[in-house]
This record gives structure tokens, C-alpha cells and sequence, in this order.
């Protein structure tokens, strides 16, 4: 059960800057933790994000274990077009998520 | 048998105080930092040795942080977003962290705004690095200190 | 700082002044003691990642289940507005049981004897989301908790254990919430401890967790022996808390460092 939140802005006029919020739920473990009885809990954390906007990539970040858990990532972009932003999370142990948001630009 | 108790006594107290201050390790075994050197290839991996200078770059971190394990951050870049000239990536770095990365952020002049924010970890009060690469291909860079108080009443892990 | 912890205990192990009653006025919620980054976080919906398990909740909500293949909604229907306010009146009596229960447990009850379907064990991720989404329909509802009779010595119970000094540290939860809500414990706030906005995402837990989460954790921070989730002690305990915070609206699902 992974959830996303996305916050894209439903309309904006052509050549707006708009700012784009996503959080993802993901428990980020670091690979650096220990139980009590000493074995290292295995990392598994996600280790790449992108954002494309009608199909043209737009943003993208290499995520680290110093990432917080369920990350929050928010960024810019420039509304040219109505369309669609389609997001996705790739990470350890297959882990591969997507969502989508669309905007009308006017 | 006097003495023993009132060694009993001091040996509790001092557990309890740790307990409440939160000094128990969330860690129990806690493995080594990176080093000023693992920091500095880090850097030299993403510059491949070039100049950096200071400047143009902002970091936003509140000064004084409630949890470690959750830090706000912002990092900014005074530059234009224009084709001919713009930011292509951002790099962000601790000094303490078991590694020395944090996140890598790529823009183009399509974003308007060389402005991300996440939320970060961090173990120990340290410095944060972010490096900014123009099109041009020169880097910027700033740090920041960040000082990580230690939370009351941790829960240990599992 | 941590020199001051220590004389900050060592002042409460030695205070021996019956904790008095926050007057009703003075009653904060935890929201007013953090930073403005924190604050920022727990009031944007799309920066909350409690909102998180609040989505999930939802689907849960109209998902069908167990033998009798029902969802909450066929018989709740629109949590928007059948649920809302229901959580500022939780823990509540159960007259079956004869004892009160926490929102937990009554979603537990539900699943149970309406759906038949097997409880959801306490902190998981189903029963946080779908307590954190029920929850979340009465955000800004004034807290109403214990106004039922019939609570009455149950909350006299749960008061009673958060005066009762307890574990290594000989504290009662009174020592610091009562007494010391306006000092700080290492670099935290120590808080009235009112729960308004269980469950909640904590910085440090990285993570939704419930009100006995946090109180379990409270008694191993005292180093007393933690009451296993769903002791009655501990739904006494909540109990009183919510009796205590009345007045104060609820924001589920809150931010807490």
C-alpha cells in the first residue's frame, strides 16, 4: 500500500513558473541501523525520482539514505502546455511506484 | 553494604538521566562518519576537480533542529533559468552522515526557479554542502552548519 | 544542555508538590510549542505526510471485506459527514463491554463483529490509516471526550495513573505535563501532553504511530514497565487525557517532533 501526494497547481497561464509538491510514502531504511541483537538492517530506500511533463522530463533527483522517510520533494517548472505530469520512484528491492497530475494552461 | 547502595543509587540515576536525555543509542552499533576526505571526493565526483566557487547558492535549514531524523531543506540558486544560461544540476552533501551524499537535483531552463526543497537526515550537528553546475560549467557552492539537538525520551529501534 | 537535563531531573525526582491542574484558559495543544518549520509542515495537506496514511484510510474505508463482505461504507456511507466530530468523543463506553474504548478499538470492533473479519493489530499501517482517516473528519472539533457518565470512574482511574510516580525515575506523567509544561526536557518542549492530534506523524518515529505508542514510549522514557498496547490502563489513560484537553480542537493528523 504506497500512496502518493501530489500538488500540482490545476490551472495556470502560459509561461507561469509553478511549484510542483510530491510525497511519497517509503520507509527509507538506510542500510546503517543495527537491531538490538546487532544485524544490520538492510537498506532499502528509493534511489531515483523523475517528473515528466508531457512526456519531456522535467526534473529528476538521486535520492541517498539521508533522505527522510516518505520523501518530500518539491521543485519548479514552467506550464508551456495542458497536458499531464507523470511521476515516478524507483528504488531497492524493485521498488517502482507512479502517479499522475494534470494541468490546463490557458 | 552503606556503600554498595549508595553506589546502586548513583548507577541508576545516571542510566535514568541518560534514558530521559535520549543519549540510549537509536543505533546500537553506530558505524563510522564520513570523513572530511570521503566529503571532499564526494564533492570532486560531481566537479571532477574544477573550481568551485562561493556563491550564488542558498541553503535554507532551520538553525536549531528538533529531529534530526526529519530536517527541512531548501536550497536555492541566484542564477537565470534562460537556454544560454542556466543551472543543470544541484548537489547537496553533509559532513557527518555515515555518507557523504545526500541528493543529487537535475534542472534544466524549463524550471523557471533553481529551487528544491526535501526533508533530510541528519545524525549530529554538522556542516551541509550544496554545489550548484551552470550550464556554463562552472560550480557554486555554500555550507552551512546546522546544529541537532538531542530529542527527550527516543524510542529504541525495534 | 545535557548538563541542564540532568539538573531538570534531578529537580523533578526531588519535587515532592502534588501536580496541579492546567486551568482550562491555559490549555495548549502541542502545535503551539514548535518551531515554525514543523508548524508549516503539519498545516500544508500536501507537506503532511500523515496525509499519507489519511489516502489510505480512505481506500480501506470502501474496501469490502471479511465474511460479510462489507466495507465501512455500507454502513457509515460518507465518512465526511457521518464521522465527523466522532473523534473528539473517543475513547467512549461500549456498553457491551462494559468499558470504554479507544477509536482504535472500536474500528477493531467493527471489523469483528460487523464485518467478520480478523482485528488489525495495533500499529499496523491499516489500522493507523484508517484511524488517522476517521480521525481527520473532525479536525477543528473541539475536544468532547468523557461528557458521558458512565466514563466516570474510568477516567478517575486513567487520572490516577498519571499522577502515580512511577519506574526508575519515580515520575508520574503529572511531574512534567502538569508542573513543567513550560521548561524543556534536553532540546524538546516538555508540552501540556494534551493528544489532539493522534495519530500523528513524529519527526523522530518517522512514522504515524497512535497515542499508546507515544505513552508506552513516555514509561520507557521514565523507565517504568510499558502496559502492552491495548491494556485497559492504557485506554484509561488516553481516556483521561482526552477528558483533560476538552475545549482544545482536534488536527489529526498532527506533526510532532
Amino acid at each position: 500500500m504506497a500512496s502518493a501526494l501530489i500538488n500540482v497547481p490545476a490551472k495556470a497561464k502560459r509561461g507561469d513558473i509553478i511549484e510542483i509538491k510530491t510525497l511519497m510514502s517509503h520507509i527509507m531504511e538506510t542500510g546503517f541501523r543495527h537491531t538490538a541483537t546487532g544485524e544490520v538492517i538492510p537498506r532499502d530506500i528509493i534511489t531515483s525520482f523523475a517528473c515528466r511533463y508531457n512526456g519531456t522530463e522535467i526534473f529528476r533527483a538521486d535520492l541517498f539514505p539521508a533522505i527522510a522517510a516518505n520523501p518530500f520533494i518539491t521543485f519548479f517548472t514552467t506550464a508551456t502546455a495542458s497536458g499531464k505530469f507523470e511521476f515516478e520512484w524507483i528504488g531497492d528491492n524493485g521498488f517502482s511506484e507512479t502517479a499522475s497530475a494534470s494541468i490546463t494552461v490557458e | 553494604m552503606h556503600q554498595n547502595d549508595s553506589t546502586r543509587r548513583q548507577f541508576l540515576g545516571l542510566a535514568g538521566g541518560a534514558a530521559v536525555l535520549g543519549a540510549v543509542p537509536i543505533v546500537t552499533m553506530r558505524p563510522a562518519e564520513a570523513t572530511p576526505a570521503e566529503l571532499a571526493s564526494a564533492i570532486r565526483s560531481v566537479t571532477g576537480g574544477a573550481a568551485v566557487k562561493t556563491g550564488k547558492v542558498k541553503l535554507d535549514v532551520p538553525p536549531l533542529v528538533e529531529n534530526g531524523n526529519t530536517v527541512p531543506l531548501l536550497v536555492s540558486v541566484a542564477n537565470p533559468m534562460a537556454p544560454e544560461d542556466h543551472v543543470r544540476s544541484i548537489h547537496v552533501f553533509n559532513e557527518k552522515n555515515p555518507q557523504p551524499n545526500i541528493a543529487n537535483f537535475y534542472l534544466g531552463p524549463h524550471s523557471g526557479r533553481a529551487q528544491v526543497s526535501t526533508r533530510i537526515r541528519l545524525a549530529d550537528s554538522q556542516k551541509i554542502v550544496a554545489i550548484a553546475r551552470l550550464s556554463d560549467g562552472s560550480f557554486w557552492s555554500v555550507s552551512v552548519e546546522v546544529i541537532v539537538t538531542l530529542a527527550a525520551c527516543t524510542e529504541e529501534v525495534i | 544542555m545535557r548538563l541542564a537535563g540532568i539538573i531538570l531531573v534531578s529537580a523533578l525526582l526531588t519535587a515532592d508538590a502534588i501536580g496541579a491542574e492546567i486551568p482550562p484558559a491555559e490549555r495548549r495543544s502541542g502545535t503551539s510549542f514548535m518551531t515554525p518549520d514543523t508548524k508549516a509542515m503539519q498545516d500544508d495537506d500536501t507537506a503532511n505526510p500523515g496525509m499519507l496514511w489519511v489516502l489510505d484510510g480512505e481506500k480501506l474505508w470502501a474496501r469490502k471485506i471479511g465474511a460479510a463482505d462489507k466495507a465501512c461504507t455500507d454502513c457509515h456511507n460518507d465518512a465526511r459527514t457521518s464521522m465527523k466530530g466522532i473523534a473528539a468523543h473517543y475513547p467512549a463506553f461500549d456498553k457491551t463491554l462494559g468499558r470504554p474504548v479507544d477509536l482504535q478499538g472500536r474500528i477493531n470492533l467493527c471489523r469483528v463483529n460487523q464485518q467478520r473479519a480478523t482485528p488489525l493489530a495495533y500499529e499496523s499501517r491499516e489500522l493507523l490509516a484508517l484511524t488517522a482517516f476517521v480521525a481527520q473528519q473532525s479536525r477543528g472539533v473541539a475536544i468532547e471526550t468523557g461528557s458521558d457518565p458512565q466514563l466516570a470512574p474510568f477516567i478517575a482511574n486513567g487520572r490516577e495513573l498519571f499522577m502515580q510516580r512511577q519506574g526508575q525515575l519515580n515520575l508520574g506523567c503529572t511531574n512534567c505535563h502538569d508542573d513543567n509544561w513550560d521548561k524543556r526536557l534536553a532540546g524538546s518542549a516538555i508540552t501540556q501532553a494534551h493528544p489532539t492530534g493522534y495519530p500523528l506523524y513524529r519527526l523522530e518515529w518517522q512514522s504515524l504511530g497512535s497515542l499508546q505508542r507515544r505513552l508506552r514510549a513516555c514509561m520507557s522514557g521514565i523507565r517504568a514497565q510499558a502496559y502492552d498496547f491495548g491494556a485497559p490502563e492504557l485506554v484509561e489513560l488516553e481516556l483521561y487525557l482526552m477528558s483533560r484537553a476538552k475545549g482544545v480542537p482536534l488536527e489529526a493528523p498532527a506533526i510532532r517532533p
